[in-house]
């Protein structure tokens, strides 16, 4: 059947911000969709929260609507949209949009705006993601299932753990991620786990399962269509046995340890599933385990959308699922759909693989002090690689290099110790401990009773363990090694680096050697039909063999490198920039190339560049594509910290880097120099030094003063940065944070105390300078950047202060001659001992940092702005690429780059700002604090948010208010408030108290903010402090009586109190505010929200409205 | 170890050898299965070939007795990107390796088998030799090598159905393998004569899952010696090389067609089309995979088919009478056909699968129906 004409509009929801368990994956899923349903003629509406996609940019859908992802604000969505032939796709959103889409259909919101369910039924999801009919479904097939029971309370839990016998795993019912699952061991552990559960179930079940712990793990992709067509996308076998959570899991495309007998069994009942769930069309993803040696397979769970793993799969295959499954949602089959790579064949086949792909997770442990660095089956990595090679080792090993640990492969100090502890339990350096076990002798079959890792891939280390070793003992060094020896270990997949280290010699001597040699490596294609048939689409890997299938073009092209895996404080946002950079560049007549190793992202769609080299984002790879494609240029400065850390290198190699030059970016990370370039403008900074020791850090504290700010340079998202108080944290700091900087020093900074902070964005093509937004932080300064909620246009900022700010942008783009993005940060706070004997303080404009480089806040300022900053940048760009260069080009088809006071003259030549129009728009993050119990949930220096929404509305209160309901903090409208915080917040904290009692709040507040709030004529209950009494506040929040916290902090230690409060909070999800700012920014939010229906805003048309003007 | 591949053409591939230490001889093709290889090795259809898996690393679950296909692997030579030593598997009895050397098959490895299937694919399939270089006298001399791949008999024209039929009729009496589900069995028991042009067992395993009494005769029998064992139904197995010369068993079936259900697939298939008055060619590089997708032509839906053949049924050849009933969408070859009027129907690919998806099992169920309808009429 082809399209179904019957259908006028499709309104898809999006999977909001980016949470542990849910990142760009659905971004890639959702662009895909909003494309190909675009393409088909149908009007596409797209709701989603994160600006940070490319899912949301105006091109992708005809209306877009950055809104909350709940039912009150899809209900004004629908009644906007509603009339005849529309219908909602909830299939590629993740976990997030199919739980919206139930909820609307549960509710009859469905049916009252006649919108009809598309992709999905939800009989099929409920009988999905319903553990107890899916159990009963399985059991209709003949297939087992872990022998399991449903529980809603703690009594019926005990009961059934002891009867099943542990360890058991508790699953709570329709959770992200696995969010709030886990395994026990004993009756004190699965009470803690199952109460937790319990609570974050939605619909307040657990499903308590007998544990298949040490099986092997499963899981297939497949896709169906309406005339019961289905076909297996991807095989994925999991290295990592059951009991991590898959997406903690290292995983391994196609299936390697089944024979054909065992693989069609589980084929055969992955069929059987999705038929027997119903999914009518679309993708779903089955997993099984397989006990290792009775081969029994029991069927563990099925995802009725796509998923991560449907991401990864058609990353490993080159099968674009999302896309297919969006058409087959719109009626047709999948033989009447074209399969992109060989054009002549149809998407109705299973693709085949003549490669191995590995997937390893990325974790941040790191940034969570606290959080017990185990795997479970509770999702916790930030982020993943996925890495191609023509065999297990060289994909391991290529992924490996793809993480970018900031470590030398080997260099982390292994504890002997606990050496048998750490293979035992599933440890985010598992793979590390491995291989030290390996190398030390230790056998597969000891290595597999302690890990239940299946031999094969044990064996695969101990193949590279052996060439390792081989390696190492040659003492004559890079000189004397065999070519074949060196050939071997580079097929093996082992790096330069790597190799040099074992030598003992530098990367560039090991380099040199291997080229003599002429051992280099090729690019082979993706193509779903391992060379069957033609392929077109130039998806690529690199790997040491005979053939090579990337003749270079002719064209003029320039290549972006990405961001490499999604971390906090290096995510969408860069992915975003680097597809705009491609998007731009292709419209302007160059080929583009992508190297990238995140298959999360929009980037690594073959779809995006003309070209994708799905490689890892080390010197060694990235030269070697760059080299191979002889480029006219590369742009380093879309994807974060991970190329600009190439730049210079690469500029080395002979490169022509693109935009601003490296040796810029080098000065504004270089705090000597760049602190000498402020002081010749003029600029004020906060006093700051640097140090390479404890002595000078100690040092350069005393003359600045504490409190201050330290940091390692040359890292993003604040990774060990914090706030110290006196000498003795100081000296703890430093210690540790050697391990970060190595040669590079630790910033020390005087501490700005109640500064405001101001992030900009900013456009240069080297002559002019454009100013794309101002956006004042709700929190202040001190709390990192990317974990502020931050507003445009700014609210409370002094006119004068606005015009410094800008005045300070222009001189800091000329001074560093920057061609393309530039953000900087500024705080304005009082100048240093100008506290007259009134209490007045003089305030002024600091810069606190400059980054020439595309921002984590250009998407949101985009979207505000109407302006798509990352595209016009690139654009930018190739201004510098040389005159001759540019001038051929010209000839050659390719459109002069354009100039700044072309584009937007009347800003550019006025110094003004892209205006917002009537609307603030307000960006909030959002924190992973649910998935770490222990963790204080406090924020700081140090960046722990991992995504981010938007909230527009007229006023600010509003845009606040739906941030923080999109971030999933509904502010409450009633109840109890409880206020505690230290003294200098004590004024302010009146007036958020004053405020809330008239919205009718009740007031609790611990006894020193009880006495204040008294006095100044409040009714407050005072209640105790932790450690005083019970009942205390824990207890208060425990019952339930508490809607909403202000707790900031009380000095340079957290204490137990503000960390069990605001652990509780998390726990109980209460919103919870730590800064005075953000509870000002509350109230007023909660104020608009007492009286405002939700009203939403049409992307489309707020710029039409600002291009207007 | 070292080792070298050479193809007709002059190409050379050198590489690590493993299994046996012997020279290999006969047609390369590859195979784009993922999962599958013992079965592969023991099917008969493979019979002259030397096959060269797509899926870069082959060995890792080992082999074991109850995957084979037929009582010995028929392939001449193996060429994989990575062989693996270990075997991991909870049903694994012996290491490939033992298993090829215990059958005397070469093996070659480490070579760059993506560049040798984008050979075959522009260039068609060819003859080779997989050679040891320690067993030659004059390494590196290319022109002995390339001789040695042309003395390698072609496939077209060759009769192999002959050479690897059982040499004497008999009746199956295997089960099913282990890890099937036994389908159920037709009340009153049906018997099936299968005609072994290079019969694979899991074949006999779906005609004696679903209630029949198998006999297994061979390629040569005449129409007269099936009939006279009182068939309820006769079935034209898969098997190696042209179907061209086996006028014999064209000629069986053109004698049992109308008398008793036929059912054929892959080698039998195309027999079935020279007996209709159809035409066979040669395709370029053949079908050898378990991805294929076929469509059925009357109810639309498509299957995911294991293939294995170098040879088709030109549908244009075929008179008035034949229907064409399934057509591989990758290259719009024909794929099943069936007689308007007569009790007849055969498809190219392996309804058996093994290795493959098991997609297409439902033809076995047709055949019993066919058999069931003949036998009330």
């Amino acid at each position: 059947m082809p399209r179904r004409n019957d259908l006028r509009k499709i309104i898809i929801i999006g999977s909001g911000p980016i949470v542990i368990g849910q990142a760009c994956e659905f971004d890639y899923s959702g662009t895909q969709a909003c494309k190909v349903l675009k393409a088909e003629g149908y009007e596409v509406v797209l709701v989603n929260s994160n600006p940070a996609t490319i899912m949301t940019d105006p091109e992708l859908a005809h209306r877009t609507y950055i809104e909350p992802l709940t039912r009150e604000y899809l209900r004004a969505v629908m009644a906007r949209e509603q009339g005849p032939g529309v219908a909602l796709l909830p299939t590629v959103g993740g976990q997030t949009a199919l739980n919206l889409a139930i909820e609307l259909a549960d509710a009859g919101d469905l049916d009252e705006f006649g919108v009809e369910l598309i992709g999905a039924s939800v009989k099929a999801i409920k009988k999905a993601e319903d553990r107890l009919l899916f159990k009963d479904a399985m059991r209709g097939l003949g297939l087992e299932t872990p022998r399991s029971r449903l529980i809603t309370n703690l009594r019926d839990g005990l009961e059934f753990a002891t009867e099943i016998g542990f360890p058991v795993i508790s699953r709570p019912s329709f959770t992200l991620g696995g969010s709030g699952g886990g395994i026990a061991y004993n009756r004190e552990e699965f009470t803690e786990i199952l109460a937790r559960g319990l609570d974050l179930s939605p619909v307040h079940e657990c499903l308590v399962e007998e544990s298949a712990l040490g099986w092997k793990e499963f899981e297939l992709e497949l896709i169906r269509d309406s005339a019961d067509n289905v076909i297996v996308v991807c095989s994925i076998e999991n290295f990592d046995p059951m009991g991590v959570h898959t997406g903690d899991s290292i995983t391994v495309a196609p299936v390697q340890t089944l024979t054909d007998k065992e693989y069609q069994r589980m084929r055969d009942a992955a069929i059987a599933v999705i038929r027997e769930i119903g999914v009518d069309t679309g993708g779903s993803n089955i997993q099984f385990a397989v006990h290792p040696t009775t081969g029994r397979l029991v069927v563990i769970e099925m995802n009725p959308r796509v998923s991560r793993s449907s991401a990864l799969a058609s990353k490993a295959t080159g099968f674009p699922i999302a896309k297919i499954a969006a058409r087959l949602a719109v009626g047709y089959h999948l033989d009447e759909i074209a399969n992109d790579i060989t054009r002549k064949t149809p998407a109705c086949f299973e693709p085949t693989l003549d490669y191995v792909v590995v997937k390893i997770p990325k974790w941040q442990f790191e940034k969570f002090p606290g959080a017990e660095p185990t795997l479970g089956p509770q999702m916790k990595s930030v982020g993943e690689v996925m890495a191609i090679g023509r065999t297990f080792k060289e994909a391991l090993l290529k992924g490996v290099r793809s993480l970018e640990t900031g470590r030398k492969r080997g260099d982390l100090d292994i504890d002997q110790r606990l050496l048998t502890q750490r293979l035992v339990t599933p440890h985010p350096n598992r793979l590390t401990y491995l291989r030290h076990a390996l190398a030390q002798g230790m056998g597969i079959e000891e290595l597999h009773e302690l890990t239940s890792i299946d031999p094969w891939f044990l064996r695969q280390m101990q193949d590279i363990a052996g060439i390792e070793a081989g390696i190492a003992e040659k003492h004559g060094g890079v000189a004397t090694l065999p070519a074949d020896q060196l050939r071997q270990a580079k097929r093996a997949g082992l790096s330069d680096a790597r190799l040099a280290t074992l030598l003992g010699c530098s990367e560039e001597s090991l380099r040199a050697r291997r080229t003599a040699e002429g051992i280099v490596p090729v690019f082979k294609r993706v193509d779903t039909c391992a060379a069957e048939f033609e392929s077109f689409t130039p998806y690529l890997y690199s790997t040491y063999e005979q053939e090579d299938e990337a003749a270079p073009s002719q064209r003029p092209k320039i290549a972006i490198l990405g961001s490499g895996p999604n971390r906090i404080g290096q995510g969408i946002e860069f992915d975003y920039c680097c597809c705009h950079a491609s998007f731009a560049l292709q419209e302007q007549g160059y080929e583009t190339i992508m190297v990238n190793c995140n298959p999360e992202t929009v980037s690594t769609d073959y779809d995006t560049s003309d070209r994708l080299y799905f490689e890892p984002l080390t010197f060694e790879d990235v030269s070697r594509v760059l080299e191979h494609e002889k480029v006219d240029g590369v742009i380093v400065q879309f994807g974060g910290q991970t190329p600009l850390n190439l730049a210079l290198p690469l500029q080395r190699a002979g490169i022509p880097v693109i935009g601003t030059s490296p040796e810029s970016i080098d000065l504004a990370e270089d705090r000597k120099r760049f602190g000498a370039l402020l002081q010749q403008l003029g600029i004020p900074q906060p006093e700051n030094g640097t140090a390479t020791t404890v002595e000078e850090a100690v040092a350069a504290a005393e003359r600045i003063g504490y409190p201050v700010l330290v940091r390692p340079s040359y890292v993003l998202g604040g990774r060990a940065m914090a706030i110290v108080f006196d000498r003795s944290a100081l000296e703890r700091y430093m210690a540790e944070a050697t391990e970060y900087s190595q040669d590079r020093p630790v910033l020390i900074d005087r501490f700005l105390e109640d500064a405001t902070e101001v992030d900009v964005d900013a456009l240069s093509d080297g002559t002019d300078v454009l100013i794309g937004g101002i956006m004042e932080h709700i929190e202040e300064a001190g709390i990192h950047s990317g974990d502020s909620s931050c507003v445009l246009p700014p609210y409370s900022i002094a006119a004068e202060h606005l015009a410094t700010i800008r005045e300070y942008t222009v001189q800091l783009c000329r001074a560093l001659k920057v061609v393309g993005l530039m953000n900087v940060q500024f705080a304005i706070g009082p100048v240093l001992g100008s506290r007259g004997t009134s209490g007045e303080v003089a305030r002024q404009v600091y810069v606190l940092e400059v980054n020439p480089r595309a921002s984590r806040t250009v998407p949101f300022v985009s979207k505000a702005v109407g302006v798509p900053l990352a595209k016009i940048a690139a654009l930018l760009m190739t201004g510098t690429l040389s005159a001759a260069a540019a001038a051929d080009l010209q000839m050659r088809g390719i459109r002069p780059t354009p100039r700044l006071r072309d584009l937007f003259p009347s800003e550019v030549l006025a110094n003004t700002v892209l205006p917002t129009g009537d609307r603030f728009c307000v960006k909030s993050p959002v924190f992973p604090w649910g998935k770490f119990p222990g963790v204080d949930p406090v924020l700081g220096p140090e960046m722990h948010s991992t995504g981010e929404v938007m909230g527009v509305a007229y006023t600010l209160g509003e845009a606040f208010a739906k941030a923080q309901l999109a971030a999933g903090q509904r502010l409450p409208l009633q109840g109890m408030a409880f206020i505690s915080v230290p003294d200098r917040d004590k004024p302010k904290a009146l007036e958020v108290a004053r405020q809330l009692h008239r919205y009718g709040f009740s007031l609790l507040a611990t006894r020193g903010t009880a006495g204040y709030l008294k006095k100044a004529g409040l009714p407050v209950t005072s209640v105790f402090k932790v450690k005083e009494g019970r009942p205390n506040v824990v207890d208060f929040i425990k019952g339930g009586e508490i809607q909403l916290i202000i707790n900031t902090p009380m000095g340079m230690e957290p204490f137990f109190d503000e960390k069990a409060i605001r652990r509780a909070a998390v726990m109980h999800r209460i919103p919870t505010i730590t800064t005075m700012a953000a509870a000002q920014a509350a109230v007023e939010a909660i104020g608009a929200l007492r009286n405002s229906k939700p009203a939403v805003h049409v992307l489309q048309e707020m710029h039409q409205q600002l291009a207007a003007k | 170890m070292e080792a070298v591949l050479a193809l007709e053409d002059g190409t050379l591939f050198p590489g690590l050898g493993f299994g046996a230490a012997i020279t290999g001889v006969g047609e390369v093709v590859f195979n784009t299965s993922m999962t599958g290889y013992q079965e592969i090795f023991t099917d008969p259809s493979y019979a002259g070939q030397i096959v060269c898996f797509t899926s870069p690393q082959i060995g890792n679950y080992g082999t074991n007795s109850s995957d084979d296909e037929a009582s010995r692997p028929y392939i001449e030579g193996l060429i994989v990107r990575e062989f693996s030593s270990l075997a991991s598997n909870w049903r694994n009895e012996e290491t490939c390796q033992n298993y090829l050397e215990r059958h005397k098959i070469a093996g070659i490895a480490e070579l760059d088998t993506r560049a040798l299937v984008r050979h075959l694919r522009q260039h068609g399939v060819m003859r080779g030799v997989i050679v040891r270089v320690a067993a030659m006298k004059n390494a590196g001399d290319r022109e002995a090598l390339v001789s040695m791949a042309r003395q390698a008999p072609s496939m077209s024209g060759r009769d192999l159905a002959k050479v690897v039929t059982t040499p004497a009729a008999y009746a199956w009496d295997g089960g099913l393998h282990a890890l099937d589900r036994a389908v159920v069995a037709s009340e009153d028991s049906r018997h099936v004569v299968a005609f072994d042009f290079g019969i694979k067992q899991n074949i006999l395993r779906h005609l004696t899952s679903r209630g029949a009494r198998v006999t297994v005769v061979p390629a040569t029998t005449t129409a007269k010696d099936v009939l006279a064992l009182k068939p309820d139904g006769v079935f034209l197995s898969n098997g190696p090389g042209d179907p061209e010369p086996c006028s014999y068993a064209v000629t069986s079936i053109r004698d049992l067609a109308g008398r008793v259900p036929i059912f054929g697939i892959c080698l039998g298939h195309q027999l079935m089309g020279l007996a209709l008055g159809g035409k066979t060619y040669k395709l370029k590089f053949g079908h050898h995979g378990g991805n294929h997708p076929v469509k059925q032509m009357d109810s639309g839906r498509v299957e995911i088919t294991a293939q294995n053949h170098n040879f088709a049924v030109d549908p244009d050849s075929l008179p008035a009478d034949v229907e064409r009933t399934h057509f591989d969408l990758n290259d719009d070859t024909l794929e099943g056909l069936r007689h308007r009027t007569l009790p007849m129907f055969s498809v190219q690919y392996h309804p058996e699968a093994s290795p493959g998806p098991h997609d297409s099992h439902y033809l076995f169920d047709q055949f019993f129906q066919l058999i069931g309808e003949w036998k009330n009429k």
